[in-house]
């Protein structure tokens, strides 16, 4: 009797934790859900003047309203935001809450900011990222150690727009072009350059005037493929080298043992949806890359047939020399 | 058969010079390409590129240029095949490399002023010159001008459509090129049929 009761509720626990788990989950998600809810109507405070080249304002020495405008750097646009990593985010859980008020306080302008391993370091939820190790190689990088603290993680990941996509986004061709455009956010673009040292950027186009097939190339491989020691740990990497040792030499990516698998198409290769029959098979999958492609069959096959003709050649020619013709 | 036959005029022979000699180039080098490799490499990749370039856009040139010549000599008349009994010919000439050769028989197509090639050799030369080379040329234009390729094939990538279509045509015209030369060592001499290539008579 008491054994089977026991029984039985060893089986009404077993049906209950998982129960309770997934009540802990649903809550847990609601919650989140609830708090991204909040968090978005309160953005709305924000941009209300921050989503535009233009906001208006109660002005009571003048006690009316008055329209103004909203330097570009200052717009932030909701759509991108909301597609951000830190979506869920209020504005004023990075900002000082003081912001809340118009006009701002101006000692707020000296803010210092979060880093990213501030929140992300050595943390459980993110240990994928290897933050730490991110942030190791980022401050051996060219950037770094050239430029110390005004060249920081929100230079390249902008604090309202950066999300994830060498991991989430399907199409390589999306991936390069997110990534790249990072990059010529400054090489590319002398106004967020001279944020960090003054004078001219070099032209990319000119200095990669040895690249044949250039906008190709820019179209189908990442600056820091040629830019960035691979390193097997994390997926990304973050270790931008002097220019002299960038990657010059063609066969780094045109070869079978291709570089291009151990950076760009690292994740994919992990996934394993190769083409069966190719060297190199998941570039397939949206480009070709000479010399890195080749396909193993056809390769055998050609030899073959090399072969066969060649030894007929031969044994006609012996044929001939035999009957003396 | 000691009649001399003038076969061969200048332009036809520099054009065979010029086509021979960029053939094997753009084999070297695009065995080269396809074989890239860190450890080995027969050309460098860089050199490999450009010298694959300029061959390929050389061929184009003679290639073009032998046919427009052609149309307007007459030398194209060689390469028309007359079906009738065209087969028939086909295997006749087969049947002399294989067989009668061997067993000191004529050539049952002597080369005459009306028809320089035999069937067989008419036939190869058609079907390199005609087929095979146009598809290697447009093929290689489009690699040099990727924009244009269609990016997807039946969800393959349009450039490795177009690579594979270069390089198992540009192998097949390989071995022609090897068939070729070798057939060509058939003659009175071995050297009989090149000398002609260059002093422009046959005899
Ligand atoms: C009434 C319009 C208005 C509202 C509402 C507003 N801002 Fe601003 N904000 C501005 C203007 C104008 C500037 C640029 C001038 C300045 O720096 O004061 C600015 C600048 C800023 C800056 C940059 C300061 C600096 O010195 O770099 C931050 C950060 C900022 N706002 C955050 C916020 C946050 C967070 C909220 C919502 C809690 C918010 N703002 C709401 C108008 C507004
Ligand atoms: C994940 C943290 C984070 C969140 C969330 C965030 N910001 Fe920022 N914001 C920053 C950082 C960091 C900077 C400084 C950027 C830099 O130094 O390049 C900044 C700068 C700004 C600036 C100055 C202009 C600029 O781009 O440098 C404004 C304006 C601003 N934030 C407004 C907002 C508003 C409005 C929101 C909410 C919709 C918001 N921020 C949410 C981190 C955040
Ligand atoms: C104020 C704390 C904070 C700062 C600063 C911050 N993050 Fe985050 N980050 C978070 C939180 C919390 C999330 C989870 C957001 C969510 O899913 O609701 C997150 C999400 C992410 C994600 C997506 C993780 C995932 O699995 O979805 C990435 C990537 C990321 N952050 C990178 C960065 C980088 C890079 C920086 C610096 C440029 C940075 N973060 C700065 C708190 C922060
Ligand atoms: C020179 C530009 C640059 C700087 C500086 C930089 N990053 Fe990145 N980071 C990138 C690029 C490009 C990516 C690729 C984004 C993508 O495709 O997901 C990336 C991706 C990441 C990712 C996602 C990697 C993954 O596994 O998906 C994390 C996390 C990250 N960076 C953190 C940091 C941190 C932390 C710092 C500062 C210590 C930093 N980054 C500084 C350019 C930079
Ligand atoms: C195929 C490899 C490759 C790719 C892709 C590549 N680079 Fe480079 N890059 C190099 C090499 C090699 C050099 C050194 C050139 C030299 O010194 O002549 C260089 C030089 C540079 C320099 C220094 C220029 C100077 O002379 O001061 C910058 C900046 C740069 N690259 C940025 C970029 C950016 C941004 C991208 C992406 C849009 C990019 N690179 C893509 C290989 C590459
Ligand atoms: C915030 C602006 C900014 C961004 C974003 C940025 N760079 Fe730079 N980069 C610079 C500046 C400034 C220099 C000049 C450093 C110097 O010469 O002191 C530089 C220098 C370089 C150099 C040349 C180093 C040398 O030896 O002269 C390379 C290569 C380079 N960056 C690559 C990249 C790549 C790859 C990315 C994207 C992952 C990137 N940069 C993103 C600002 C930026
Ligand atoms: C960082 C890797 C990388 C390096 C280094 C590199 N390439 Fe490429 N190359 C690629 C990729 C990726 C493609 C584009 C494949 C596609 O279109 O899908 C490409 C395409 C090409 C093409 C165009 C072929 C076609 O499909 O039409 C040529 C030509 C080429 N590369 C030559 C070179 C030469 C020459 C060098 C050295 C100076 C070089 N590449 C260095 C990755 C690289
Ligand atoms: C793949 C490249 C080649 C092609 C497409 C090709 C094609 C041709 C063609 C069409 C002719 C007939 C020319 C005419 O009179 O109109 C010819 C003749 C000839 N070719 Fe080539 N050739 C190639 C390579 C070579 C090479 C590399 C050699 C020798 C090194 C060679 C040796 C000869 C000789 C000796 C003749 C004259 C004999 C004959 O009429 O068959 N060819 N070739």
């Amino acid at each position: 009797m008491e054994r089977k009761l026991l029984k039985m509720f060893k089986i009404a626990i077993r049906g209950l934790v998982p129960l309770f788990m997934l009540f802990v989950i649903f809550s847990a998600s609601a919650q989140k859900e609830e708090r991204i809810k909040e968090n978005k109507k309160f953005n709305e405070r924000c941009f209300a003047c921050h989503k535009s080249s233009t906001y208006t304002y109660f002005n009571p020495e003048m006690d009316k309203k008055v329209r103004d405008k909203m330097c570009p750097d200052r717009v932030i646009y909701p759509d991108e935001y909301y597609q951000s990593n830190h979506y869920s985010f209020k504005c004023t859980d990075c900002h000082s809450e003081e912001y809340d008020s118009f006009p701002h306080p101006v000692y707020l302008r000296m803010e210092e900011k979060y880093a990213c391993i501030d929140c992300h370091g050595y943390d459980e939820d993110y240990a994928q990222y290897q933050f730490e190790q991110i942030e190791e190689e980022f401050l051996g990088s060219i950037h770094s150690t050239k430029h110390s603290e005004d060249f920081n993680c929100w230079m390249c990941h902008d604090a309202h727009t950066y999300r994830i996509a060498a991991r989430s986004v399907e199409l390589i061709k999306e991936i390069i072009e997110y990534d790249n455009l990072i990059c010529l956010s400054c090489h590319a673009n002398i106004e967020k350059y001279n944020l960090i040292m003054e004078g001219t950027n070099a032209n990319i186009l000119t200095t990669h005037g040895w690249l044949p097939n250039q906008a190709l190339h820019f179209k189908n491989v990442r600056c820091i493929e040629c830019h960035t020691a691979v390193n097997n740990d994390i997926l990304v990497a973050h270790l931008v080298q002097p220019k002299k040792d960038a990657v010059h030499n063609c066969v780094e990516c045109h070869s079978a043992n291709s570089h291009l698998m151990a950076s760009l198409y690292k994740f994919r290769t992990i996934e394993t949806r190769s083409n069966v029959g190719f060297m190199n098979g998941v570039i397939l999958n949206e480009s070709f890359v000479i010399g890195a492609n080749r396909n193993v069959f056809l390769n055998k096959m050609s030899m073959g047939i090399f072969i066969l003709s060649i030894m007929a050649i031969l044994m006609h020619f012996i044929l001939r020399l035999i009957t003396k013709k | 058969m000691s009649t001399r036959l003038y076969l061969y005029p200048v332009a036809i022979r520099v054009w065979h010079m010029v086509n021979a000699l960029m053939f094997l180039l753009l084999i070297v080098t695009g065995l080269s390409l396809q074989y890239s490799s860190k450890d080995l490499e027969i050309v460098g990749f860089n050199l490999a590129i450009t010298l694959h370039n300029i061959g390929g856009i050389t061929l184009t040139a003679s290639y073009l240029i032998f046919i427009i010549g052609g149309i307007v000599s007459g030398n194209m008349k060689h390469y028309k095949i007359k079906y009738k009994g065209f087969w028939n010919r086909l295997y006749k000439q087969g049947r002399f490399y294989i067989y009668g050769i061997f067993k000191h028989e004529d050539t049952p197509f002597p080369t005459s002023e009306n028809m320089k090639f035999n069937p067989l050799q008419q036939f190869s030369y058609v079907l390199a010159l005609f087929i095979g080379l146009p598809i290697v040329i447009l093929t290689g234009w489009a690699y040099l001008f990727p924009e244009i390729v269609i990016l997807k094939i039946f969800n393959l990538s349009g450039l490795l459509v177009n690579d594979l279509v270069h390089i198992t045509i540009g192998f097949i015209l390989s071995i022609f090129m090897f068939i070729h030369i070798y057939l060509c060592t058939i003659g009175p001499s071995v050297k009989n049929t090149f000398k002609s290539m260059i002093t422009g008579w046959h005899e």
